[in-house]
């Protein structure tokens, strides 16, 4: 395990009697590429304009490579940031906004020209250094943005929901172009999106927040398999959450009968919540069900349909290649690997 | 253009107000009133190319320029404080630059009077320092400090208006790019606000260069701007001709001196951009 290059510490931020961090510990590895993940207002923004410097912890330290860096401006921290509304120089072209950093750094002529250049190319705009930002469209705009912060070589790239503005087909390729980007630099990014779809795409490392909070840290895997609480389930993918109880190891009561299941390690009659994605959950003929209901809606969503099933007194989300009219009475089976049993989280 | 029906009472009052009196001063400025009726001529123009007049011409746009430049340089600073994150939230401050304008002007005016006149306030204190016999009152500087005094606002509002505008996120991709403060304001802060100073110094200018009553009440009896000298063939004199002759000359002055700025003004943004 490579060392980490930022640490923050027992950080917290309150503004104007608001908490928006909580007590933040987080450790960011040189080189990968890691997602700070959560709802509006989760803190995420907050914990990305502390590390770049624009905002001071309450309490708690920074640290960047091993270094205190809490109260050093941010024009002396080796981060750039990649804004969300790109906030490039609007009296600038685009050869001017990326060769700004450079220019403060008084590096001479030839070499600005020769690294804007360069990372023109990185970002596919050979040929705009003339243009005036004005001009560029929404994706472009972003293009010379991610530019004008990796000109500087920074050891980390902040990116606060750098794609949040551009429409779905441009955000996806750009998504692939970025995590190339971050490869082939081989630099540390830390990247802010409300979007778990993108995270699970791009990232190495994702951490969950909610209410200034961290709910979790792991890879994609690890977030999207096994959530640690019905919320990070909720958050990531879609998913059907019931109250249940467990009787005892790897048996749990929910929806009216028992399962089978492969978690351990709860109190005995503990009270539980029980996720199951939609994708995880099998129909099968009313006989053969675990459960016994009747579909209410069907969506057709390209690759599957979405089925919304009542049975036991929840709607159940179904995700399944094969249709099932509206109205037909159907059974449900779920496999014990596919139960996941979480810890109440104080009751909301 | 689409022309509607609820844009003629405006077309109405422009007319009125603007397109018929300027009709009025292109006719007086360029007729005469002879033996055998109204003629053309070019005489009261050519009369103003005369040293004494050329003099209070030069004199009053010479004021109105140290006035625009006091003015930005207390200005800019002052608009930067009023739009500044610590301020934004505290209105008060705007407002306090706001107030002395509820009241009329030539009050204002005659409240300097009294401070600045034998005895008053300032000359008091003035001789406290001892200050040997300081004139105040009927000197150039007495109208420049009316003038500064009474266009700061001017100049202060459209700073202001245009740097709450801008965009507090490029100044921090500025400060993220490695920017100090200093360099913030070199390269961000002031070009991105020139739309601002430009019409800050157009506003404050123009009256300057146009007033005569700050002259009048600051400057004494015999101090002449070029507003004074308009208002004396209209209102003592009683030449219309010669007055309108003035007025129209100010005018052109005043476009070309614009047409000058913009044309910087366009430079300076690498063409038409906005």
């Amino acid at each position: 395990m490579s060392e980490p290059i930022i640490r923050l510490v027992n950080v917290s931020k309150d503004y104007d009697g608001t908490e928006a961090l909580k007590n933040v510990n987080l450790y960011i590895r040189k080189n990968e590429f890691l997602t700070l993940l959560g709802p509006s207002g989760c803190g995420k923004t907050t914990t990305l304009r502390i590390i770049a410097g624009f905002e001071q912890p309450d309490t708690g330290e920074v640290y960047f490579e091993g270094k205190n860096i809490t109260n050093v401006p941010p024009y002396k921290r080796k981060v750039n940031t990649v804004f969300q509304r790109y906030a490039l120089f609007p009296h600038m072209n685009v050869a001017e906004n990326i060769a700004f950093g450079l220019k403060i750094k008084k590096m001479d002529k030839k070499t600005i020209d020769k690294k804007v250049a360069e990372m023109l190319e990185l970002v596919n705009l050979r040929g705009f250094e003339k243009r005036y930002v004005d001009s560029l469209s929404g994706g472009q705009q972003q293009r010379v943005a991610i530019a004008r912060a990796l000109v500087n070589e920074p050891e980390v790239l902040l990116l606060d929901e750098p794609l949040g503005a551009l429409d779905l087909k441009l955000r996806k390729g750009m998504q692939i172009e970025l995590k190339k980007i971050q490869k082939y630099l081989g630099i540390t990014f830390v990247y802010v999106t409300h979007d778990q779809e993108e995270a699970l795409t791009m990232s190495d490392t994702i951490v969950v927040m909610k209410d200034g909070t961290i709910q979790q840290i792991g890879t994609p895997e690890m977030i999207y398999n096994e959530p640690k609480n019905a919320f990070v389930a909720d958050f990531i993918g879609e998913s059907n959450i019931v109250p249940g109880r467990m009787i005892r190891d790897k048996l749990v009561y929910f929806a009216g009968r028992e399962f089978q299941c492969v978690d351990s390690g709860f109190d005995d009659n503990e009270e539980v919540d029980v996720v199951v994605r939609p994708e995880d959950i099998k129909l099968v003929s009313e006989d053969q069900g675990m459960l016994q209901g009747q579909v209410e809606s069907v969506t057709f969503k390209g690759v599957h349909y979405e089925m919304m099933v009542r049975s036991a007194g929840y709607e159940w989300m179904i995700h399944s290649t094969l249709m099932e009219p509206v109205g037909a009475r159907v059974g449900i089976s779920i496999l014990p690997n596919d139960i996941h049993i979480m810890k109440k989280v104080g009751a909301k | 253009m689409k022309r509607t029906w609820y844009s003629y009472p405006y077309l109405v009052w422009m007319v009125i107000f603007i397109v018929i009196p300027f009709l009025l001063l292109l006719f007086y400025t360029f007729t005469v009133n002879t033996d055998k009726g109204l003629m053309f001529t070019l005489d009261h123009i050519k009369r103003l190319w005369d040293p004494i007049y050329l003099m209070v011409l030069l004199r009053s746009i010479v004021l109105a320029i140290i006035c625009t430049i006091i003015c930005l340089i207390i200005g800019y600073p002052v608009g930067l404080i009023l739009a500044s994150r610590e301020y934004r939230s505290k209105k008060v401050l705007a407002l306090l630059f706001v107030i002395p304008m509820w009241i009329n002007f030539l009050l204002r005016t005659y409240a300097w009077m009294t401070l600045l006149e034998k005895d008053g306030l300032v000359y008091t204190i003035l001789k406290f320092f001892r200050v040997p016999n300081p004139q105040l009152l009927y000197t150039d500087q007495a109208v420049v400090l009316g003038m500064v005094y009474n266009f700061l606002p001017f100049m202060v509002l459209p700073i202001y208006s245009v740097l709450t505008k801008l965009d507090k996120n490029i100044i921090e991709a500025a400060e993220d790019l490695g920017a100090n403060y200093i360099t913030i304001l070199k390269r961000v802060i002031v070009p991105l606000s020139l739309p601002g100073v430009i019409s800050g110094i157009t506003m404050v200018f123009m009256p300057a260069v146009t007033t005569f009553i700050i002259s009048r009440l600051l400057g004494g009896g015999h101090y002449i701007l070029v507003g004074n000298l308009i208002e004396q063939q209209f209102m003592v004199v009683g030449d219309w001709h010669f007055g309108s002759a003035i007025s129209f000359v100010l005018m052109v002055v005043i476009l070309v001196s614009m047409g000058i700025m913009r044309k910087y003004d366009n430079e300076y943004e690498g063409g038409a951009i906005w």
